[in-house]
Formats: C-alpha cells, structure tokens, sequence
C-alpha cells in the first residue's frame, strides 16, 4: 500500500499532521485534536482519498501520558482501495469534535467509547452509555478499572422520554395527518425486547405507533455485553481464541480465521498451505450455517415456518461435521495462531460433501417455497428499502450492504488465505429491501459451497503449523533432549506468544460483513488492547432509520434479514 | 363403566396426580440470551426434538409458561429483566439455567456479567457446557420431570418460605 494518502494529508495540513507511520499496509496519521474535524471531512469530501467508509471509532487508554487517550478513526475507500487511521490525543476531560453529522456510523461508534472511556465527544446528538447500563459508575475499559468489579442494576430504562411520548405529535410534526389524527387518538408507544422472539436476540426497541405505523422509535443494546475486549487484556493471545468463538456465535469458525488472522499479521509469519486451505474451507463451512440461521429465521419471523425447519436440518448435518473436526458444535476453538487446532479427521471430505448436498437440497426447497411466493413477495419486496449512498453512509458491509447493490467483499477486495485463487462471484441486489437481503443470503450460500468444493479438490498435504518458534510448540522430541526446546516450551506455555509492540488492524469477510480486529500490543504476553469491530453493530445502529415511517409487522421482517447477533454486537 | 371391577380404577395422592400431570406438558419459555438460545433452536428442531419429552409448546410469554429455560449469558443490564419476567410467570414455576453462563457466570468473572442466575432468581436445575448439547439440555429436562414427581403441590414462594424458617 502506497503512502500517497498520508502525504496528501500532510501535504494538506502541514503543522497540525503531529505523525505519520506506514506499519502492515495500514497508514496511520497522527493529527491535533483541533485539526481532526477537517482531516476527518477531507478525507471523506476529497476526490482523491474518498474515503466512504467510517468502519470505527476505537478508543485506548494510556495512563501513564499526559494525554491519556488515544481516538481512533478506522477509514476505508472503497474505490481507491486505500486505508487510513486518523489518530487524536486527548487529555482527560478534553471533548473531541464529533464527526456523526459527517458519517452517521460515527454516532453509536461515538457512544461506545465515551461509554467505556468517558471521552467527551462535542455536538454528539445523543450521547448516552451504550453498552453498560444506565447504574454504571466509572469507565470499564480504563486500565485503572478492575475486570472483576461488578455493578448491579436495579432498575430498567425508558428508552422514550415521557415528554416524547405525550407530545410525540408535536415532535413529529407532520405524521399527525394520519388515522391518528382523524380519530383523534394518541400515539401509542411499544416496547419490545430485550426478551422477544422477533428480537433473536437481547435487543429492544421502543417505538411509538400512529396506527400500526412507527413514527418514532430508539434502540437499545449492551444486553449481552459480556466485556470481551477487557477479558482479552487479562488472558494470553490463545486464550482469546475460545472468546472469539462467542462473538458471532452462529459462525464461530469464521471468527476464529479471523482473529488470527489478525495476530499473524502484527507477527508477520505464515501459515503452511495446508491449513489456510482448511481455514477457507472452516470460514465457508461457517458462513453457510451463518445464512442458513439467519434465512431461516428470517422467514419464520414472516410467517414460514417450515423453511426454517428444512435449514435447521441442513445446519444439524453441518454440526455433525463440526462436531467431529472440533469436539463440540457450537463454540468451536479451531484455529490456532500460525495455524490450526488439530488437522482434518479421516473421512472429513466425504462427510462434507455429503452435508454440503444437504445443504444444497435444503436450499432447493426453501427457495421453491418462497421465490415465488405471494405472501413472501408481498411481506419482503419494497421493504426496508436502503439506498447504496445511505448504507455506506451507515457502515453497512457484507450481505446487507451487496443488497444495496454495492460489491465490496473482503474477499475480492483484500484476498486473505488465498481467496484470490478460488473462482466465487459476489451476488449482489438491485434495490437493497428485505427481499434482496434474503436472496443475497441464499445465493452467498450457492457461492461458498462453490468455494468449499474447490478447496477441497487442492486440499495439499503438508503441516498444519507453522515452524515458527514464536508460536508453535516444539515436539516432545525437542523438550526432553535438547536445552533450547525445553525452554521454549517453557516460555510458550508460562508467557504465552509474544507479538512483537505496534498497532495493527486485521479484517476479514465474517458472515455479516466485515469484521475486524484492531490490535495494540505493547510486546507483552497479552494484548494491550483488542478492539473487535463487528459487522452488525453499524448496520443495527441505523435500524431505527430503516423502520421509520414502516409498519411494525415490516420493522419485524426487517429485522430478521439484518442478522444482528448479539454476541457481536455487544461484545 | 362402573367402578365394581378393581381393573376399571386406581387410586393414588392428589399430588401424585397432579405432579404427574405437570411432569409431561411443561410449557418452556425460552429466555434466550446468546450462544445457548443458538442450542435450544437445536432442542425444539426436529432432529433432537423437546416434544418426545411433552414440552415442545414454547411460549414467548411468562404468563403461558411454566418452565424458564434461561439460555445464555445474563448481563447485569439483562438482570432486571430476567427477575421481571420470572415474576410476571404464574405457579407453579420452575427454572433451568442453561449452559456455565447461566449458572454461573461462565468464563465470563468480569465487570459486566452476572455470575449465576441464582443471584436474581431461583433456579431448580444448571446445566453443564458451554452450550450444553441437546442431549445435556434433554437430559436436564428429565432430571426436573423427577424433581416435579416428588414435589409437594405449595408454591415456590411457600417452598422458600419453609426453606428459610429451618
């Protein structure tokens, strides 16, 4: 990756470019908190750096600084193909600039790190917690706040404020020519969730009804924050692994690639052909049962219940494979950094093949179901509808930003594991509503067994590990008869893998879009700070603007297509 | 049918009868979280399938059900919402919680999560795993039929009540 975008920043703004570092094909520049505003929009306006994508907002403390944090703006252009890290010091009590006018992703984003670190953002709409509750005292992801101190919560929030509720006409304005008005009834305000069967999930929503019709509405999440980036600065870099497994718990295995995927690059080694075959064919194993959940759900929230049952039998044929290669079926702990867990049972290939053809007859019949269907039609086309313009506007990757009609894969765009050598189309939609979200999903599915099928006809023989002293265990042979193997065994198993000190940001295409780790390590035998950037956590932030001015019933079938996991979601 | 012939009649306790009726149509309300709400889907599909067991009716409302099956982590922010809805459940209740998360904060000891739902709400039954398989949660299922069998027929808050004066 070239320097071009830093030296047009600095080029640009000279004295207030504090740094620049070009580290692992990222380009992170270093500017005064002044400044950041109008670094931030040009990046964004500037024909040549066009940097559509504001992919997260990262906060990291350093209490020994003067300016203790640092804020970190993760960009991406989609049609230069260039990334930029746009980096602000602030002291404590200093307020950043919010940028939320500028990408809408930036405002949940935002929220999250003034949540876990207390960093004031100025001109922020609605900054509130985020992730833990409304009781919370402190900032959890200070390094001066212990992992283990718990808070109880007594009570529940209102997400609508009593003045939204009784004047919501008025600050809806023009929604009260409706039925509402005619009939001379009030709003009516609903919640739903955290604990509802259209949620999937601990979410929940209040929104406020003209009719059937959502006038207004506010999401909540943090219902399943279960502080995965603070435990992963309490645990070594392969302990972290089996959290991995708990974020987008549908796909377990595409995060495993993923996380260490992430951890090679800040090593720099990798791994022998043999495994980054058998990592895409886990990731694609991964996503299709990702799909066949998400689909499957998805039709169930609309009224087709049979489909769901015909995916889940397909999804049971894939655990049975899952659950030989791994030992358990869900939370899967497959990968290991600088290769994998354990190699391919005997008899892997025909098992898969024989799931995948279930997979594929599954397929067959729910899409004869519903692709022609009235009711499905009736329920999904023209609903939720999302102009490309608007999804990146809102941070959307994966499915539900190729729905729009966009086609950045991760896969295409940045090749990982050798992806640039299998033959796989991107699907994408025309006119990003429910329906193409959904054939989007199911034509993904047709594309990875495409991919699985490839990879396992160049399956190579070969190691499963890298040779890599840093992070592969020598053989029982070394530690018993030589001096050097038993230390290094010593020092594997009691400090734990040591990546080298740095920042680095490791993206790869999971199930719901991108998904990305932002590391900083600072050479011990633990992350300094891991940042997880998940797909859905944008794409439910703009929830709220999708469903309004819909039905409520249509907000339901909206939802479903949207695979919020909230595992992942929350962290 | 008259009563003279010993075969046309049995006779037994109210409360045995009662209990065995309650043992098989418990109604679950799955309280579904995370990764485990991922392995109940598994429990009602038709490959493992809960029905064998007379609980397939799963009711998203506490008011129609009678078994919480709490499947995943609980939150500190989740915790008033779990006590909430086990309160809104009519007698006679029970309660599993499902997977190490769910019984006991899991490998998640951290700011964030609750370390058991026996914290807020009691709980009859924990389910080892991470998640428990199918089979594990099937299993527990028949562990709280025998548990049900032996009850007496007071409510869980006369249970406690009992439980807290010896």
């Amino acid at each position: 990756m070239s320097r071009r975008a830093l030296d047009r920043l600095a080029e640009r703004f000279g004295p207030d470019v504090l740094e620049t570092q070009s580290h692992l094909g990222d380009e992170s520049v270093t500017v005064r908190r002044p400044a950041l505003r109008s670094v931030l929009q040009f990046c964004r306006d500037d024909p040549q750096l066009h940097m559509h994508l504001l992919l997260d907002v990262v906060g990291v403390d350093y209490p020994g600084r003067p300016q203790r944090f640092d804020v970190v703006y993760i960009l991406r252009s989609l049609s230069t193909r260039e990334r930029v890290r746009v980096k602000v010091q602030v002291a404590e009590g200093e307020a950043v600039p919010s940028v939320s006018d500028l990408w809408y992703s930036a405002n949940w984003a935002e929220r999250e790190v003034y949540d876990l670190f207390g960093v004031r953002f100025d001109g922020h709409p609605d900054l509130r917690r985020i992730l833990c509750h409304h009781e919370f005292q402190g900032h959890a992801l200070r390094k001066d706040y212990p992992i283990e101190r718990g808070q109880m919560c007594y009570t529940v929030e209102h997400l609508l404020s009593d003045a939204e509720i009784a004047h919501g006409r008025e600050l809806v304005g023009s929604a009260a020519q409706g039925d509402a008005a005619e009939i001379k009834s009030d709003f009516l305000s609903v919640n739903i969730g955290p604990s509802h069967p259209a949620t999937h999930g601990a979410l929940r929503i209040e929104a406020l009804l003209d009719g059937e019709t959502i006038v207004h509405s506010k999401a909540e999440i943090g219902y399943l924050h279960r502080c995965f980036e603070k435990e992963a600065e309490d645990h070594t870099w392969t302990q972290i692994i089996p959290y991995t497994d708990r974020l987008n718990y549908v796909s377990a295995l595409t995060n495993n690639v993923a996380y260490v995927l992430a951890v090679e690059k800040l090593l720099g080694i990798d791994v022998p052909e043999r495994a980054r075959v058998i990592r895409v064919i886990v990731a694609e194993m991964g996503r299709i049962m990702d799909h066949l959940v998400c689909v499957g759900a998805n039709l169930v929230d609309i009224g087709a219940l049979t489909n769901f049952w015909y995916f889940w039998n397909a999804r049971e044929r894939l655990y049975g494979v899952v659950e030989r290669l791994c030992g358990i079926r869900l939370t899967t702990n497959y990968t290991r950094i600088g290769g994998l867990y354990r190699d391919l049972y005997e008899g892997f290939e025909q098992d898969l093949r024989d799931a995948l053809e279930h997979v594929e007859r599954a397929i067959q019949d729910v899409t004869g179901l519903v692709q022609r269907n009235r009711i499905f039609f009736d329920r999904t086309v023209g609903v939720g509808v999302v102009s490309a313009q608007d999804a990146l506007d809102w941070g959307f990757t994966g499915p539900c930003l190729r729905a729009c009609g966009v086609d950045y894969d991760v896969r295409k765009a940045f090749p990982y594991s050798g992806y640039e050598q299998y033959e796989f189309d991107i699907p994408v939609g025309e006119n990003g509503d429910a329906y193409d979200r959904v054939l989007v999903r199911i034509e993904e599915m047709h594309q990875s067994i495409g991919i699985l099928r490839q990879a396992l006809g160049r399956l190579p023989d070969g190691p499963i590990q890298s040779a890599d002293r840093r992070v592969a265990m020598p053989s029982k042979d070394e530690v018993y008869n030589s001096i050097e193997g038993m230390m290094n065994h010593f020092k594997l198993v009691f400090e734990g893998i040591q990546v080298p000190a740095g920042e680095g940001y490791g993206f790869t295409e999971g199930a719901n879009g991108e998904l990305g780790f932002f590391i900083v390590s600072d050479g011990s035998g633990r992350p300094y700070r891991i940042k997880v950037r998940p797909p859905c956590f944008p794409i439910f932030s703009a929830y709220t603007k999708m469903i309004q001015g819909q039905m409520l019933a249509d907000a339901v079938a909206i939802l479903g297509g949207l695979n919020i996991i909230a595992g992942e979601l929350d962290r | 049918m008259t009563l003279d012939h010993p075969q046309n009649y049995v006779t037994t306790k109210l409360r045995q009868a009662i209990n065995w009726g309650r043992k098989y149509s418990l109604f679950p309300m799955p309280f579904g979280t995370a990764c485990c709400a991922i392995e109940f889907m598994g429990v009602v599909g038709s490959f493992s399938d809960i029905s064998r067991f007379g609980a397939e009716a799963v009711r998203f409302s506490p008011r129609q059900s009678d078994l919480l099956i709490v499947a995943g982590t609980i939150s500190y922010k989740q915790a008033p919402i779990l006590k909430r809805i086990y309160e809104q459940m009519a007698e006679p209740k029970w309660v599993i919680a499902m997977g190490v998360c769910a019984s006991s904060g899991g490998f998640y000891n951290n700011y964030g999560t609750l370390q058991g739902t026996d914290r807020v709400i009691p709980t009859d039954l924990y389910v080892a795993g991470c998640p428990p398989s199918p089979e594990n949660l099937l299993h527990a299922l028949v562990l709280l039929q025998n548990k049900i069998e032996r009850e007496g027929l007071e409510t869980v808050k006369e249970r406690h009540r009992v439980a807290a004066s010896t």
